[in-house]
């Protein structure tokens, strides 16, 4: 069959010239450039994913991204300053913050790490001699080609590059902090990586600080690489994304043997969100949850698409999701788990809840279970529905009005997932959060 | 005061309440007996409000107003209390979230001041010492992994906190045990004052030796058919319900 030829659209060729223009700014050495060759290369050969990708069938970035938006400028002083003032405002923070800033890491807004954690920017780890790092910054066997992930690859600014040596115990989480000082349409494109060593403990949580990660278009990529025996927790706020932006996320998740892994993300905004998620069990017997909530409203669109390959013998599997969708929302859910001939004893759940509050929403659900070992047990299932009317007549008839009674469900079923992550301050922010969307919502309508 | 009066309800097209008229006064306990599919859930669920029936006819009077055309949340907030045949288990809802939530609900439904945490607190504690409901308990979620005695005792403990004037309880009995039958009786016993009134739905007589009602009706057909002391209750166990036959459709 050969590939029908479309006219590439005003984004692709507006992406097209940005790369060529920016490229020989762009960080890295000889090596890194040639990566960025080749990751261009294949972006250009797809384009911009559309309906007929089959991963990117229910959100058409071809159709919704209408334009390129111009690379983000490195940050001057001024903008320095101005996230300063933004940071110096906020409460105490929960543990070291690492500043990125319109996708650059400023380390000077940052907290050192602590004992048996360091951070780099990206840029001066693209321009080393460090093959090893350079290959697991390059993911090349993650993400099947995808147009995004090539496409951040190719135009990747800056990001953080945190090590955490074997056996070291991170109390706090680190927090990976979005911002801007950029007041037109811009795009930033980061691209982080984590590397645990043995036995290690570590949490690291992204969020944003003011419209950081919530304006104009970010394609980020987050890349763990997690060793044998290892302790890891990630959370990920994409929250109040402004009307018209565009945030598409992409998290890589390496684990070795024995590992403990979950993540959660909580998204909610305005904008288009993507967060596409490829995790690979590589050693046995590693445990890992994904985790994650999404409360959409008005126009809101909120795509999560998830691959899971499960290589390691006796590994463990949760993925669990669920959706509030109210008004004209659109909510996507794709879940592939892949199980490789010789992961045997795999035990594999995957279950996506959708809680349909309006006539007029849309719930695209797509769980996938290809399995190649004889020996593993391995389950999915996904919902949609309302309100249990009779938990909800239970409520009202102790004297709960109908909205209080929805609310108290619905943060039921949105904040119980947050209730998981293993450090009580970040459960907290997140069940307000939650708690705060619900208010919104119970206002509006 | 609870009156009903010519209650005619159905569900599509099947009428499961005909013409009923039923009083209750203040501080009485009335107890409804019958066989099953007679329509005694129903009743209950049209006196607290639940959607999904029809009421092609007739009045639901509380102190002499009828709250038909009100929602449950308003009914309980005039001192509507339906303890559920089967209460329902609430995930991701702490207990005491709830507790607190509905008795807040209520006061503010009749002007009151909300409740302090230290009054909330002791109240609760009364409650559940009454109904030996343990801190554990109280510290899940709703109903959440109860057993179903526990499940019965946390509906009467919020019984105690909402102290509403008049109570349905739905086959309070179904289910349980001996002792759990003992101590649910015993809560409501304590709770029965001159002026709040009881309606005891029952399909056995056996709570009744718990809870000694002052008046027994039996239920058939959607209608009272029958109505007299403790007694009665006595000889519908001797002789069951074959001199009231049910009809076909069950309810």
């Amino acid at each position: 069959m050969s590939r029908i030829a479309s006219i590439p659209t005003g984004a692709e060729t507006a992406l097209a010239s940005q790369f060529g223009a920016a490229k020989a700014d762009l960080p890295g050495n000889a090596a890194v450039k040639s990566l960025r060759d080749s990751a261009f290369d294949v972006f250009a050969r797809s384009g911009l994913p559309n309906r007929r990708i089959e991963a990117w069938h229910y959100t058409d970035l071809r159709g919704s991204m209408a334009e390129a938006f111009p690379l983000a400028p490195a940050p001057d002083a001024a903008a320095i300053e101005a996230v300063r003032r933004e940071l110096a405002a906020e409460g105490a923070p929960l543990g070291p913050r690492l500043i990125v800033l319109d996708g650059t890491f400023i380390a000077e807004l940052s907290s050192p790490l602590p004992a048996g954690a360091q951070v780099r920017a990206l840029a001066s780890v693209l321009a080393e001699d460090n093959p090893a790092l350079i290959d697991k910054l390059a993911a090349a066997g993650f993400g099947g080609g995808d147009a995004i992930v090539a496409l951040n690859a190719a135009l990747m600014q800056d990001g953080v590059v945190i090590e955490i040596a074997a056996g070291a115990d991170i109390a706090e989480p680190i927090e990976i902090v979005y911002a801007t000082a950029v007041k037109t349409p811009v795009a930033r494109f980061f691209r982080s990586l984590v590397v645990v060593g043995q036995g290690a403990k570590v949490r690291v949580a992204e969020r944003s600080l003011g419209a950081g990660g919530r304006t104009g278009q970010t394609i980020g990529c987050l890349i763990f690489d997690v060793a044998d025996n290892a302790e890891v927790g990630h959370s990920v706020a994409v929250t109040k994304t402004e009307l018209g932006s565009l945030r598409l996320d992409t998290f890589i998740a390496n684990l070795g043997a024995n590992v403990t892994f979950d993540s959660f993300a909580l998204i909610h905004g305005e904008g288009l969100v993507r967060r596409q998620i490829f995790m690979r069990l590589s050693g046995d017997d590693t445990k890992a949850a994904l985790r994650g909530v999404s409360l959409l409203s008005g126009r809101d669109h909120a795509d999560t698409t998830l691959d899971v390959e499960h290589v390691g013998r006796g590994c463990e599997g949760r993925e669990t999701f669920r959706y509030v969708l109210d008004e004209r929302a659109t909510g996507v859910f794709q879940g592939r788990i892949r199980v490789a001939k010789g992961a045997q004893k795999t035990d594999g759940k995957m279950m996506s809840r959708a809680l349909l509050l309006s006539d007029d929403v849309v719930m695209n659900n797509k769980p996938e279970l290809e399995i190649f070992a004889d020996d593993v047990a391995c389950g999915h299932g996904a919902t949609c529905g309302g309100l249990d009317a009779n938990q909800l007549f239970y409520l009202q008839a102790r004297g709960l009005p109908r909205a209080e009674a929805e609310a108290l469900l619905l943060e039921a079923f949105a904040a119980e997932l947050a209730g998981e992550i293993e450090h009580e301050g970040l459960a907290d922010a997140f069940r307000a959060d939650i708690a705060e969307w619900l208010v919104t919502r119970g206002q509006r309508g | 005061m609870l009156e009903i009066k010519n209650l005619t309800v159905s569900i599509g097209d099947r009428k499961i309440l005909d013409g009923l008229n039923l009083t209750v006064q203040d501080g009485e306990v009335a107890a409804i007996m019958g066989p099953n599919g007679t329509g005694k859930s129903t009743l209950s669920y049209v006196i607290a409000g639940k959607p999904g029936y029809t009421v092609d006819g007739g009045e639901v009077l509380l102190d002499g107003e009828n709250i038909l055309g009100l929602g449950p949340d308003e009914r309980a907030g005039k001192g509507v209390f339906l303890a559920f045949q089967y209460p329902v288990e609430i995930p991701g809802v702490a207990t005491m979230t709830f507790l607190k939530a509905a008795l807040n609900a209520q006061r503010r439904q009749r002007g009151e001041e909300e409740l302090t945490t230290p009054d909330f607190m002791k109240k609760v504690r009364e409650a559940s010492k009454l109904l030996e409901i343990k801190d554990e308990i109280l510290r899940r979620a709703l109903n959440v992994g109860f057993s179903g005695g526990e499940k019965k005792r946390m509906d009467i403990l919020q019984m105690a906190l909402l102290e509403p004037n008049t109570a349905i309880l739905d086959e309070t009995d179904s289910g349980l045990d001996i002792d759990a039958i003992r101590i649910v009786s015993e809560g409501v016993n304590k709770l029965r004052t001159a002026k709040r009134s009881f309606l005891l739905i029952t399909h056995y007589q056996r709570l009744l030796d718990y809870i000694v009602p002052d008046t027994v009706h039996v239920m058939a057909r959607g209608k009272i058919v029958r109505t007299g002391g403790k007694d009665l209750a006595l000889e519908l166990e001797k002789n069951g319900y074959r001199d009231f036959a049910a009809t076909p459709e069950a309810a």
